[in-house]
């Protein structure tokens, strides 16, 4: 059992598909300027991650080896397909505020990449906590880089509306006077890199104890 | 211990004074003039602007400093770039923006990729490009200097005559050259660049714009006061005359043949000179372009950066969307200069071409 909590927390820190094995980056970059975007894009992701790896795993010894790229994409752009419906039909303004980079999940490196090395030689259940750790961690370095992007870029952080709360929050000096190259792919590029660096400094302070 | 009679040491044996600290300095000596008259024309805010930049750029390499292992507070670098920073500022901005810019010269264009002599962009271009982008706004709000504010009708308050250009092309107003463009809408000149353009036929506009009668950013108007730094940088070896030259000089050509063409003049018909001393061209390819660490070693190298600044300057003037030619042309080169230098290697002591020929037969 020990083992299993290993491959859900995995995902979280050491193995970030984000700042560490630096997968998906086009979402990333591309979404991050809204929180409201990046928690959809994450949920999107979470979705398509937790049932392409089940689907997967499950099938792991029906596919043949020879295609079996060709059919983990069936898979996963079936999964995405039946995501960016669900979104369309119930979220619009996040459908479009994601746009084409929704229908790109299907060429997404980590889902692709988790189905390849981890669901394809693993049980449905080590799958399943192995997608819910990696998308949680997919899900933190979105939402953590597209609230510094949206804080810096624009003074404000959106989020749903819920009740009387109208879903944006606006930030008193950043509001006015906001920095807009953060909003900007320039932004994006710049707080990827300083998070990253910041990571794998922590990570070789942490090797040197 | 007893020193012996003779040294002997290996060569060279004659050493220049010259290091990092006098460099950067004499560097900022040579700004002295272009900032003095920035100040002397848009009054003592301007002065705070700068004293701003100076200040921040040398409060964040400190705290960098102690940080890191060694401080570099006084080799005069982030003075320097701090100086750039708030030359490059319109007079009128609010005060975080030079903050920000100059936190962002020294911190992100130059400590993160390893300190001074490993950054890839100009510091300075960089912090102003950063905010140019994040404020346009305020940026591009300029104040008249005094000499002119007397002549300058209300209405035009702080254009540049670049960009007053620029919007009277974009409202339409078709076969006219620059000077026809300003002088048709009502841009002012100083009675004594009146005078003086009588008097040679030179534009009057010009001649204001080449002494620094203009508005602009502090440090960028008067292109007289940074000929006379750059001269100074010239005649102490500091710079040389490659990059400077060729940048200045490609500008001007290429805006002589090609510059009319938006205003439907045809080829041949646009400014030479007034290129040359409008917008920021000046500073940038004296003090900008010249960084040694962002622009080629080799002269030949050299050559190909300083027309390449040209031709990118001379598009984006006029052709492209942002008032923002010299200081993106600049760093575009800064990308390309890694690469200039791997490919333009200086012949070898010795090497020629018919020694090569013949190591090349040897082979085979």
């Amino acid at each position: 059992m020990k083992a299993n909590i290993k491959e859900l927390t995995k995902g979280i820190f050491k193995e970030n598909p984000v700042f560490v094995i630096v997968l998906g980056l086009c979402p990333v970059l591309g979404v991050s300027t809204q929180v409201s975007n990046a928690i959809g894009m994450s949920a999107g992701v979470m979705f398509v991650l937790l049932f392409s790896n089940i689907i997967i795993s499950a099938l792991r010894k029906v596919i043949p080896g020879s295609i079996h790229i060709p059919a983990y994409i069936v898979v996963i752009a079936s999964l995405v397909t039946i995501t960016e419906m669900v979104m369309h039909a119930f979220v619009p303004s996040v459908y479009s505020a994601l746009g084409v980079y929704l229908p790109l999940i299907v060429v997404n490196c980590i889902i692709l990449g988790r189905a390849e090395a981890f669901a394809s030689k693993n049980s449905v259940f080590d799958s399943i906590l192995d997608a819910i750790g990696m998308s949680i961690g997919f899900a933190l370095g979105l939402t953590l880089i597209a609230l510094i992007r949206e804080l810096f870029g624009s003074g404000t952080i959106t989020l749903f509306p819920m009740g009387n709360f109208g879903g944006g929050i606006n930030i008193p000096w950043f509001y006015d006077n906001p920095i807009r190259v953060m909003a900007l792919a320039p932004g994006a590029l710049l707080i990827m890199g300083y998070l990253k660096a910041f990571f794998d400094w922590n990570t070789s302070r942490k090797k040197d104890k | 211990m007893n020193k012996p009679a003779l040294t002997v040491s290996s060569s060279p044996h004659l050493h220049a004074k010259a290091d990092t600290a006098s460099i950067m300095w004499s560097v900022s000596l040579a700004l002295a003039p272009a900032s003095l008259w920035g100040v002397y024309v848009f009054g003592l805010r301007s002065l705070l602007v700068l004293g701003v930049s100076i200040l921040s750029a040398m409060l964040v390499e400190y705290l960098l400093g102690r940080m890191g292992k060694e401080s570099t507070l006084w080799d005069g670098s982030a003075f320097l770039t701090g100086l750039l920073v708030g030359m490059n500022m319109s007079p009128s901005v609010p005060l975080f923006i030079p903050f920000l810019a100059s936190a962002f010269a020294i911190f992100v264009a130059k400590w993160t990729f390893g300190g001074l002599g490993a950054n890839w962009a100009n510091p300075a271009l960089a912090g102003r490009v950063f905010v140019f982008f994040s404020f346009t706004t305020p940026m591009s709000t300029y104040v008249n200097p005094r000499t002119l504010a007397a002549v300058m009708p209300d209405g035009l308050s702080g254009a540049t005559p670049l960009g007053f250009a620029k919007t009277a092309l974009a409202g339409g107003t078709l076969g006219m050259d620059s000077n026809g463009l300003l002088s048709s809408a009502g841009y002012p000149a100083t009675g004594f660049a009146q005078s003086i353009s009588q008097a040679t036929g030179f534009s009057a506009y010009s001649i204001d714009s080449f002494l620094g009668n203009v508005a602009g950013c502090i440090g960028e108007v008067s292109a007289l006061a940074l000929l006379i730094g750059g001269l100074y940088l010239l005649v102490r070896k500091i710079i040389t005359w490659h990059i400077p030259a060729t940048y200045l000089l490609s500008v001007a050509l290429l805006s002589w043949i090609f510059g009319g063409i938006p205003s439907g003049l045809g080829v041949f018909s646009g400014s030479f000179f007034p290129s040359m001393f409008s917008g920021g061209l000046m500073l940038g390819a004296l003090f900008m372009a010249t960084d040694y660490v962002t622009s080629p070693i080799s002269h030949k190298g050299q050559i190909i950066y300083g027309i390449g600044c040209g031709f990118f300057t001379f598009l984006f003037r006029y052709f492209g969307s942002m008032p923002e030619a010299v200081s993106v042309s600049t760093l575009l080169m800064n990308v390309v200069t890694p690469t200039i230098d791997r490919y333009i290697v200086p012949r070898k002591f010795g090497d020629t071409k018919e020694l090569r020929k013949k190591q090349k037969e040897a082979k085979v």
